[in-house]
């Protein structure tokens, strides 16, 4: 048995890197510092290992082989899901590239909210470090953040020593929306964070009173949505008090039509109050199963994030039109591989009657056997690799922690990418 | 495999061979003297062309976070230029921020073999080396970022002597895997988190204490005490404002003597004279450069059009929002080490400001005596796009071509320059000392930018054009360590080149202290922050190129 220390998470999406993992063989335990999202995320064991071909065993050059016969002859193939590492995402560009494939990240569609209203007015945002040694007033916007991260507060908020604070647990935690599942954000002093409560679909308007209130504009209703005006103004008078408060929210939580524009109206109301001559950041949550690491692959090598296309051999981008779910129902695509080597249950969408590869965890489930299934190694646990954080600044490398024999993610589809050629 | 170039006019200078007619032997990617018993397996018949090694450019954002922000900040500029994907090439697009693929390609298209990114931030270096890692065809490193990270700040508050300082940033400079390191307005991206909105040189930050000023001697002296070859890379104070040229000066008295880089030095030699307030002080910025032989500057010409500009200066970068265009702009405060800013910007040759801006670039280059202290930058993408260099080559080497293109500019700019009475044109050698000789000297890089015995055999062949501009854009033939890569100004194979490092020694004790910084303060493991060489090179196609500090043997 072996126990390796420091072990860097391209689970959890906050960088988490002090995990203590013991491996017995190919069986693995978080032993310190789990949670419950990373420790069932390692533990899980390998159960197959062998690439099927119309459900039947083969070996892995025949799935590969299968796999470029049914891209190479397809008029449009899709790639979604996209979860992986950054080398395997470099192997997932470079064969779309040659395949003229779409490339779809399956958490687009929450991450496109960002997207749309960053690149139509920009945002001022911070990172996990400026966090946790500064921030004296964390807003959180439409999201149960405690469930989408576990251990954010205790190792974030509720951090024993900061630089710039001298008592951390006099932070303030307001929710605007959602409130709380548990009691992670409430103070190791007991202060409960306050909840002003609304419905998701209700957040438009009520972030739209509260950048109202921010700039100074004269609002006459009393209510919104159920939440008093009054306090709401609290709220935009702490905003402008406070030293380095950050608004965080996450976009795949805002589940409602054009919620970019409620993205766009609390992006551009953390510029108002820096404005008004306070410090005050945004921070987006995400940064799961590889979405920030095929955005951040995708934006490098074509310049654009990762809902795009090299269908006319050059890149395009469209965060509408190239949404796989949408070309499924429209019939518009005729090949579909899926990539995902993080999650096992996340399985890929119904394409359609048309061949589907599979290249992902073992031990993924299916109801319908796909064309091909090529199980392959974990980046972090069967083998080293770089994930970014949700954060998207810090670059974490991972280890690798067993021998299990599986290939990577990035060998697979470069030996896919090479039967195109041959 | 033995190549020769026969009959090229060769410029040389880091071998003083001033157009000279002569064959340049290659054998294992490497210049050889011609030898005595072996014929050529490959001849290129160049007579009359003219020869220069790769061009270095020595001050390129291409790889880093926010780079990669400024790309996606931007898709309707990446519409406006797509680059197909052929048998030998990846898709990508181009313009003010082109993807990885297309800066490798464009570049060694216009005979660069080598570009440094300038402001990798240790917390973000992992992610810069990817996206190098992915940037074809050239030579790359980069300058580490320091001056506004935290626990730098607390070894100047807490008074630590200079050796604490040299191994704080001997450790960081290999964590990071760089080959220099950058000041970027100095503190001042660390006051901006305490809402200091500006930061003069002598103003204190209001939480350490520390000015500019202090920050910029301790680092300039931990570089030279280190022996790392390229001076303290300077992005000054007061970027944009006008007056700062006061502020230039200042720092540069204030280093007392230390070998200094100030960076896009053009962003920083403004006056207040004039109807607007706004003035050229790049006469007094060539005169100190000129007297003052520790110093050496690149330009940071700005070119009209669209760009976008990207910075480690996001208070500076905060304060001058307001000109995006069009208006949208990203501001970042960065994991307690920097921060980054993002505003597009389109330079007008009908705006006053930005057309002296272009008189004032143009004027340091013009008035700046020594070839080898100055360098030919746009401080791409801040500037313009590095794809205008030939163009800026012309307007260096062609008196009358500056002339008619000054005469198109703002009337008011044209009143307010003496660059019109002006008569330096720059030669063809002194083109290659600053692209090539003198940008190799300055990063302290071994065996390029020059083409004599032993040298890498980096070559750009040009057919000689009294247009300047369509000389430079386009060369006969590159080659990148002996490889023939672009031939008539396109590329015929990719090729990956490596990655230049440097490794000065430091005091190990420095990472106990460390160590508990990042327990308590950061977020990753101090473990976790340093890069191993394996992920550089695991792919297959990076490497790494260590340079000798000062005193050091090859």
């Amino acid at each position: 048995m072996t126990k390796i220390t420091e072990v860097p998470s391209p689970f959890c999406g906050i960088g988490t890197d002090d995990l203590v993992i013991q491996v017995d063989g190919v069986s693995i335990k978080v032993a310190e510092n789990g949670c419950t999202v990373n420790t069932p995320a390692f533990e899980q064991a390998i159960t197959d290992t062998k690439p099927r071909v119309d459900g039947k065993e083969v070996s892995l050059e025949q799935a590969i082989g299968r796999a470029s016969e049914l891209l190479k002859i397809a008029n449009q193939p899709v790639i979604g899901g996209c979860a992986t590492d950054v080398n395997g995402m470099r192997a997932l560009m470079a064969l779309a590239d040659r395949n003229g494939a779409v490339v779809d990240n399956m958490n687009f569609t929450g991450a496109k909210r960002n997207f749309l209203a960053m690149q139509d007015s920009g945002w001022m945002n911070t990172t996990l470090a400026e966090i946790k040694n500064r921030c004296d007033l964390f807003i959180v916007v439409g999201c149960d953040l405690e469930a989408f991260s576990p251990q954010f507060y205790d190792r974030y908020l509720w951090n024993k020593e900061s630089m710039f604070l001298k008592d951390t647990s006099k932070r303030e935690v307001i929710y605007i929306g959602k409130a709380p599942s548990g009691k992670a954000s409430t103070s190791p002093k007991k202060t409960k964070a306050q909840v002003l409560e609304c419905a998701d679909t209700d957040l438009p308007e009520v972030m739209a009173v509260l950048r109202a209130l921010v700039k100074g504009q004269l609002v006459l209703v009393e209510q919104v949505a159920g939440i008093r005006v009054a306090n709401l103004q609290k709220v935009a008078d702490k905003l402008k008090k406070a030293t380095y408060s950050v608004v965080t929210w996450a976009a795949g939580a805002l589940d409602f039509s054009q919620a970019e524009l409620t993205v766009q109206m609390l992006c551009e109301m953390v510029k108002d109050v820096n404005a008004s001559g306070v410090r005050c950041s945004g921070f987006p949550l995400g940064g799961k199963e590889g979405d920030q690491t095929a955005n951040q692959v995708c934006g490098w090598q074509t310049g654009y994030p990762a809902r795009m296309r090299f269908s006319s051999d050059i890149p395009e981008y469209d965060p509408f039109l190239y949404d796989i779910n949408v070309m499924f129902a429209n019939g518009e695509a005729d090949a579909f591989l899926w990539v995902q080597s993080f999650n096992t249950s996340a399985v890929p969408p119904h394409g359609g009657k048309i061949p589907t590869i599979v290249v992902a965890r073992s031990g993924m489930v299916f109801e319908e056997e796909p064309e091909v299934f090529i199980p392959v190694g974990t980046p972090g646990i069967d083998h080293s690799g770089h994930a970014y954080r949700l954060d998207n600044v810090v670059a974490i490398r991972l280890k690798k922690l067993r021998d299990s024999g599986l290939p990577s993610t990035a060998e697979v589809l470069t030996a896919i990418e090479q039967g195109l050629v041959n | 495999m033995l190549t020769k170039l026969t009959g090229g006019i060769v410029y040389d200078p880091a071998n003083k061979v001033n157009g000279k007619q002569k064959d340049i032997y290659i054998k294992d990617g490497k210049i050889v003297n011609k030898p005595r018993n072996a014929e050529p397996d490959k001849e290129y018949n160049i007579k009359g062309k003219v020869v220069m090694a790769g061009a270095i450019d020595l001050h390129t954002h291409i790889g880093g976070g926010k780079g990669n922000i400024a790309r996606m900040l931007m898709p309707e500029n990446h519409r406006i230029d797509p680059v197909a994907h052929t048998d030998i090439r990846r898709a990508g697009t181009g313009h003010a921020m082109p993807s990885t693929f297309v800066t490798g390609y464009r570049y060694a298209e216009m005979g660069y073999t080598a570009a440094f990114e300038p402001a990798v931030l240790p917390v973000n270096a992992r992610q810069a080396h990817m996206e190098l890692g992915d940037v074809p065809m050239l030579d790359k490193g980069g300058y580490v970022l320091m001056g506004s990270d935290d626990y730098f700040l607390r070894l100047m508050t807490a008074k630590k002597d200079q050796q604490a300082i040299n191994d704080y940033v001997a450790w960081t400079i290999r964590a990071a895997q760089g080959v220099g390191i950058k000041v970027v307005n100095p503190g001042g991206i660390n006051a901006f988190k305490f809402n200091q909105r500006q930061l003069d040189l002598d103003e204190k930050n209001i939480h350490y204490n520390v000015t500019p000023r202090d920050i910029l001697k301790s680092l300039a002296t931990a570089i030279k005490e280190l022996g790392i070859k390229h001076p303290l890379h300077v992005h000054g104070s007061n970027l944009g404002v006008p007056g700062n040229v006061q502020t230039t000066l200042d720092s540069i008295a204030g280093v007392d003597g230390l070998p200094v880089h100030l960076t896009h030095v053009q962003f920083h030699s403004y006056g207040t004279e004039g109807d607007f307030k706004f003035s050229s002080g790049a006469a007094q910025i060539a005169e100190s450069i000129n007297k003052n032989k520790n110093m050496s500057v690149d330009v940071g010409q700005i070119m009209f059009g669209q760009t976008v500009t990207a910075s480690g200066d996001n208070q500076r970068q905060y304060a001058n929002h307001g000109i995006a265009s069009p208006n949208k702009w990203v501001c970042m405060d960065i994991e307690c080490d920097a921060g980054c800013g993002l505003v597009p910007f389109k330079y007008r040759d009908q705006n006053f400001v930005n057309a002296l801006q272009w008189t004032i670039g143009l004027e340091i280059f013009l008035l700046v005596d020594d070839p080898w202290r100055i360098f030919l930058t746009t401080d791409h993408p801040n500037g313009a796009p590095f794809s205008s260099y030939p163009h800026l080559i012309r307007l260096l080497m062609d008196k009358s071509f500056r002339n008619d293109m000054l005469a198109t500019i703002h009337p008011e700019a044209q009143k307010m320059t003496t660059l019109a009475s002006i008569e330096r044109e720059y030669s063809m050698q002194e083109i290659a000392i600053l692209t090539r000789a003198g940008a190799a000297k300055i990063t302290g890089l071994v065996g390029r930018g020059a083409l004599g015995k032993d040298d890498w055999a980096d070559i750009t062949v040009y057919t000689e054009n009294e247009n300047r501009e369509k000389m430079f854009e386009k060369p006969d033939y590159v080659f990148k360590n002996g490889e023939l890569v672009v031939k008539d100004g396109e590329i015929v194979k990719t090729v990956w080149g490596t990655t230049h490092v440097v490794r000065p020694e430091y005091d190990k004790s420095v990472e106990k202290d460390l160590k508990k910084y990042f327990d308590k303060y950061m977020t990753m493991k101090m473990g976790n922050f340093t890069i191993s060489d394996d992920e550089i090179t695991e792919d297959g196609r990076g490497s790494i190129t260590v340079h000798p500090t000062v005193g050091e043997k090859v």
